[in-house]
């Protein structure tokens, strides 16, 4: 069994219109963001793993499974998706004790999963009041516990950090790096695109229904050579390291750091500007405490290769 | 032994029986107990309401008894056939997966490791279950009362007579009811959006239908079990057009008829749900 999510050349129109459109993909585990504006086909990418919409053409797998095996594939693969409703009249203990029930297992085994996913997400208090009358982040746990009770192996998240406050979205990141840190994979699809960015190990960026980049953040960054890319040097002279930068070097914009300690530079040439600022160093005229791309992030490959701003918490 | 036997006899039935009854068990609580289902106790009760108004305050005199048992074949006939099962599975079963469609909840079964298969024969057994419950129950009530108001008399008709055969020959037109419409508006709930403007086609080819040549008489589920009734009412007046004549067919035959055409639809209705999309926007 393999594994890897695959598609393969897969295709989605809705009648006439594009949902996604020959996307090949290979994604090992780990967490993978799907980066794109709205609209651009990810909540689509995301209901084809899972067998909520069919392929009009092309090939799914998860791990060796696919949607039409249900029996096996739904024991290996939550999802949490952005459908903000659930089943009438239910607590968060009914919707989540009875899913679990329908997988098969026994009642004993249901309640212990049910408690656990509870516990996870923080809503064991809230467990039997009705989830009519929860908050919208609380729904959002409670859909996110639902996903994760079965400890599937694969997990898909639509969005998951909608409707939370500060403190449930840094709880949730945690639970997502943790779950990461046990093999699972993670997809997920957010416009907080500064906090799943600590998280992720890869992006897929997709626009009008187009995959448009996949790999590693570093990478993907990397093919885009065309672009300044931004480097932030903290060091004690920051005006004097900014002006030789400039007349050495292909250096397009520099803007000091609020503390004064450090200098955000921005160069077409990125490989020939860590040389130069490695000799800079060794002349001893500034003292460089630490370099660090400044735009090597998700946000930056957003506006890069998409063209607008991701978005923000 | 052949190869697709052997395959069929692998498939893992005790789990796909016992997701099944979880979720019929599931479905049943969400049929019955749910402020939606009052207007479907409303079509199997209202009978009964009435029955029971004659017992306690206008008992009719001894000698009417027969004539009792012709209106509780009417009302079986004309009211609980062609009206109260019709509409109460109708409400039951579009309910089932369109219902949850509208309400955007469908989707957390269809994530569930159960084949779709499975989800929706559970389902449609929920359905037969509810609607058998509450129809089944309010014509042993209706028929409880009527009775009881003719005191001994009655006692001897149905004990002594062919009451308690006519009740049972009711309770199974009943129960094929539920299972023939049932499936019809499963299937008719998974096809159109509004599954109403398509009840009222079918209601109106169950009223035309004794007019139809005899192959296409056997698509109607009213006039199988119009040959199930124990006392046939024949419908003057408006009564008329909810009369179903046709030609006298054996019991046993309407009843395999009936299972054939609920097994056709419902073997349709799997292949829709395996090919079902979720697309709340478009609902």
């Amino acid at each position: 069994m393999t594994d890897r999510i695959i598609f393969e050349n897969v295709s989605k129109f809705y009648g006439e219109v594009l949902g996604v459109n020959r996307v090949s993909l290979s994604l090992p585990p780990g967490v993978t963001t799907l980066v794109g504006p709205n609209g651009s086909g990810k909540t689509t990418l995301m209901n084809l793993m899972t067998g909520l919409v069919q392929p009009s053409s092309g090939r799914i797998s998860v791990l060796g499974l696919t949607p039409g095996d249900p029996d096996r594939f739904f024991r290996e693969v939550g999802y949490c998706t952005q459908f903000d409703s659930f089943p009438r009249g239910l607590t968060g203990w009914d919707f989540l004790f009875e899913g679990l029930l329908m997988h098969g297992m026994s009642g004993l085994d249901a309640h212990r999963l049910a408690y656990e996913g509870l516990e996870r997400v923080g809503l064991t208090e809230a467990a039997h009041r009705k989830i009519a009358g929860y908050s919208k982040g609380m729904r959002q746990k409670i859909r996110l516990a639902q996903a994760i009770a079965h400890h599937p192996r694969v997990l898909v998240l639509d969005e998951p950090l909608n409707g939370l406050d500060p403190i449930a979205r840094a709880e949730s990141l945690a639970l997502f790096e943790e779950l990461s840190r046990q093999g699972m994979h993670l997809v997920i699809s957010s416009h907080i695109l500064d906090e799943v960015d600590r998280i992720s190990d890869r992006v897929v960026l997709i626009t009008g229904g187009y995959l448009v980049a996949e790999g590693s953040i570093h990478s993907v960054r990397s093919e885009v050579r065309d672009k300044p890319m931004q480097v932030l040097i903290r060091c004690d002279r920051p005006e004097l390291l900014a002006s030789r930068m400039f007349t050495l070097n292909h250096c397009v914009e520099a803007r000091l750091h609020p503390d004064g300690h450090g200098v955000f530079l921005r160069t077409t040439d990125i490989d020939e500007f860590y040389r130069l600022l490695n000799g800079i160093a060794t002349e001893g005229l500034v003292h460089i405490e630490a370099v660090a791309p400044a735009d090597d992030d998700t946000r930056a490959i957003y506006q890069y290769l998409i063209g607008s701003e991701g978005g923000t918490s | 032994m052949s190869a697709a036997l052997k395959s069929l006899l692998e498939q893992p039935w005790s789990l796909w029986w016992l997701q099944g009854r979880r979720i019929a068990q599931i479905e049943v609580r969400r049929n019955l107990l749910t402020w939606k289902a009052a207007w479907v106790y409303f079509l199997a009760f209202a009978p009964v309401a009435i029955i029971l108004i004659h017992f306690l305050f206008e008992r009719h005199p001894q000698f009417a008894l027969l004539d009792d048992t012709n209106v509780l074949a009417g009302i079986v006939q004309f009211y609980y056939i062609r009206l109260g099962i019709f509409f109460g599975c109708l409400g039951i079963f579009s309910r089932l997966i369109r219902g949850e469609m509208i309400e955007r909840s469908l989707h957390f079964y269809l994530l569930a490791p159960v084949r779709r298969e499975v989800l929706l024969l559970a389902k449609f057994a929920s359905g037969v279950f509810s609607a058998v419950l509450l129809f089944g129950s309010a014509m042993v009530l209706g028929f409880a009362f009527m009775y009881a108001s003719y005191g001994v008399a009655g006692q001897e008709y149905v004990f002594n007579g062919p009451g308690l055969g006519q009740l049972e020959a009711y309770l199974g037109v009943a129960v094929l009811g539920c299972i023939g419409y049932g499936a019809v508006f499963l299937l008719l709930s998974m096809i159109f959006r509004n599954p109403m403007p398509a009840a009222m086609l079918v209601l109106g080819w169950e009223a035309i239908n004794p007019v139809m040549p005899a192959l296409l008489q056997k698509i109607s589920v009213a006039s199988y079990l119009k040959h199930l009734m124990p006392i046939s009412v024949r419908g003057e007046g408006i009564f008329a057009l909810l009369t179903v004549q046709t030609d006298p067919v054996r019991g046993w035959v309407a009843v395999t008829g009936l299972l054939l055409l609920t097994t056709v639809v419902l073997a349709y209705s799997c292949v829709r749900i395996r090919k079902l999309e979720i697309r709340y926007t478009t609902e």
